[in-house]
């Protein structure tokens, strides 16, 4: 085997194990937790399994395997991956890596708001109104403007946590990146699964349960259910925006990555599932004892967790514990995906400049700790992180994959070549049906999905907010991203820096 | 819970969660060849 010394240490997961678990970590989101029940409910229920384990099979986890495809063969960060399979494609990696950025600037913030509720679910802080206390007395929320007002109970948990974010990621790939989801994803589980076998033994919680998996198989004729099972695993398995493809650059060449990619994409939505159950197990609780309907307590994503769980803790048994538990999930889940995001930016940034672990960490996060900061921690920090979240995974995320796909699939016509790549040191050999799918299928598949969003966006502006600040913080963020990305490709490489991909009997010495 | 509903979550549990349990045998049971050495983040 051929040995040749890198022109940089980009770093390295010591083995499988660590590159499955920080995968997972990555894969393994909010969204798993306050999107799915959600979405599953609203998608037919227990019917949704159909179109959701289609979505998977058949998108999910090959596109999950595109990404590793690209990052495993290119060994480098999305820019560099990029460039080395064409120069002019080296803008696709920046677009990705500037959507990681907006991310990471707003996921810092709930995260700060989870650990604050943490806290909260002991002295039950919301009293008799959880909506009330969450944009009034903590976020102090100011509708329609931008304002500069900080608020300490928000900025003060998250100046902790990018703290604790930047000491990570200074500490590398392994012992920083890695050691982390080895450590938070077991206690994740742990701690969710408490929290599901306390939840199913509230009065109603199988009425919640009956509510999420009563089949309504009319919805599988409604092309919308089709799309929302797609979406879901787009967002929720985090491919496409330069993740994987930056993590699988960090394995060892003999890696099975066929088979950790179905490891990964069956233990993303198994959690799914588990958070549905646990979900709506103490939402049928909550209906219950306000005596309502399931369907009139159902929410999802901020105002399930910050106005739903605060209202079942209050009425729960032990529900300091199902807070402690819900919340402590929430940043555990939350935080090794912020690690991910962040991973994507510092490996384009060392790749690029060739700059050391800690220096590339401290020249990327300090100035994000910065701005997320100043953005987040004011009056109207909620109204812009909703508006950010929505267009960025919609105009973003999905439009930066589909751009990607086509780009490699026929543009480049290297699909083929990925297969082989993909099936030598692999369990699961990528055949035909994957080049079919990843070429063709999937693409269109998001094709439609995505005028399918852009079409709601357009026509009904989201939430109700002014025209003005969905243009900026939504349009605008999307835009920037992909503006972002185009100028950040013009800079030449060092010349130092390979733009041809190791040979593949190459081990590279880290 | 009705009878369909329990019936539509433990195809979902066996689905996903037994979908797990088969990926994780096939990744133990693989024999592939390991990278010689484990190198460090230095």
């Amino acid at each position: 085997m051929t040995q040749v010394k890198a022109p940089i240490d980009r770093g390295r997961f010591s083995n499988k194990t660590v590159f499955i678990m920080a995968a997972i970590g990555s894969a393994v989101g909010l969204g798993n937790i306050w999107r799915f029940p959600y979405v599953a409910y609203e998608g037919g229920g227990g019917a949704f399994i159909l179109p959701y384990l289609v979505a998977l099979l058949v998108a999910g986890i090959p596109l999950l395997l595109l990404d590793y495809a690209i990052g495993h063969s290119q060994r480098g960060s999305a820019p560099l991956s990029f460039a080395r399979l064409h120069r002019r494609l080296e803008f696709i990696g920046w677009w990705q890596v500037s959507i990681c950025v907006v991310i990471a600037l707003y996921y810092a913030a709930i995260l700060a708001w989870s650990t604050q509720y943490i806290g909260f679910s002991f002295t039950q802080a919301w009293g008799d109104d959880p909506e009330a206390f969450l944009f009034g007395e903590f976020l102090q929320t100011e509708a329609g403007v931008v304002s500069l007002e900080f608020v300490p109970a928000v900025l003060i948990p998250m100046a902790i946590i990018w703290l604790v974010t930047i000491v990570i990621m200074a500490l590398g790939v392994q012992k920083g990146v890695g050691a982390t989801s080895v450590i938070f994803i077991p206690v994740l589980l742990i701690a969710f699964c408490a929290l599901v076998v306390q939840a199913l033994m509230l009065p109603g919680a199988l009425d919640g349960l009956q509510s999420l998996f009563a089949p309504n198989w009319a919805a599988l004729l409604d092309p919308a259910v089709w799309a929302s099972a797609f979406g879901q695993i787009f967002f929720s398995l985090s491919v496409g925006f330069g993740i994987m493809i930056t993590y699988a650059s960090y394995v060892g060449r003999k890696i099975d990555m066929t088979g950790s990619a179905f490891v990964v994409g069956f233990a993303n939505s198994g959690f799914e599932l588990l958070a549905g159950i646990g979900v709506f197990s103490a939402l049928g609780f909550l209906a219950q004892a306000s005596g309502a309907a399931v369907a009139d307590v159902v929410s999802a994503g901020i105002g399930l967790a910050f106005v739903a769980f605060p209202a079942i803790i209050s009425q729960a048994p032990f529900g300091a514990l199902l807070g402690v538990l819900f919340f402590a999930s929430l940043v555990l889940a939350g935080f090794t995906s912020l690690v991910s995001i962040l991973e994507v930016v510092i490996s384009a940034v060392r790749d690029k400049l060739e700059l050391g672990r800690v220096a590339a960490s401290l020249a990327v996060t300090v100035p994000m700790a910065i701005v997320s900061i100043l953005l987040f921690s004011t009056r109207s920090g909620v109204v812009v992180l909703d508006i950010a979240d929505y267009f960025i995974n919609r105009f973003g995320i999905l439009l930066v994959a589909l751009v990607a796909m086509v780009a490699v699939g026929w543009g480049l016509r290297r699909v083929p070549w990925f297969a082989d790549h993909m099936s030598r040191f692999g369990s699961i050999r990528l055949g035909r049906w994957w080049v079919v799918l990843v070429t063709y299928i999937t693409p269109v598949l998001i094709a439609l999905i995505l005028v399918q969003e852009a079409v709601t966006a357009i026509t009904v502006p989201y939430e109700g907010y002014p025209a003005w600040m969905l243009g900026v913080f939504g349009w605008g963020a999307a835009g920037a991203a992909l503006i972002a990305g185009v100028l950040l490709a013009i800079p030449k490489w060092k010349q130092t820096t390979p733009l041809e991909a190791p040979p593949h009997d190459e081990e590279v010495i880290r | 819970m009705t009878i369909d509903a329990i019936l539509l979550m433990a195809v979902s549990m066996l689905v996903l969660w037994g979908g797990l349990g088969a990926a994780i045998v096939n990744i133990v049971r693989f024999k592939g060849p390991e990278p010689d050495a484990s190198m460090r983040d230095l």
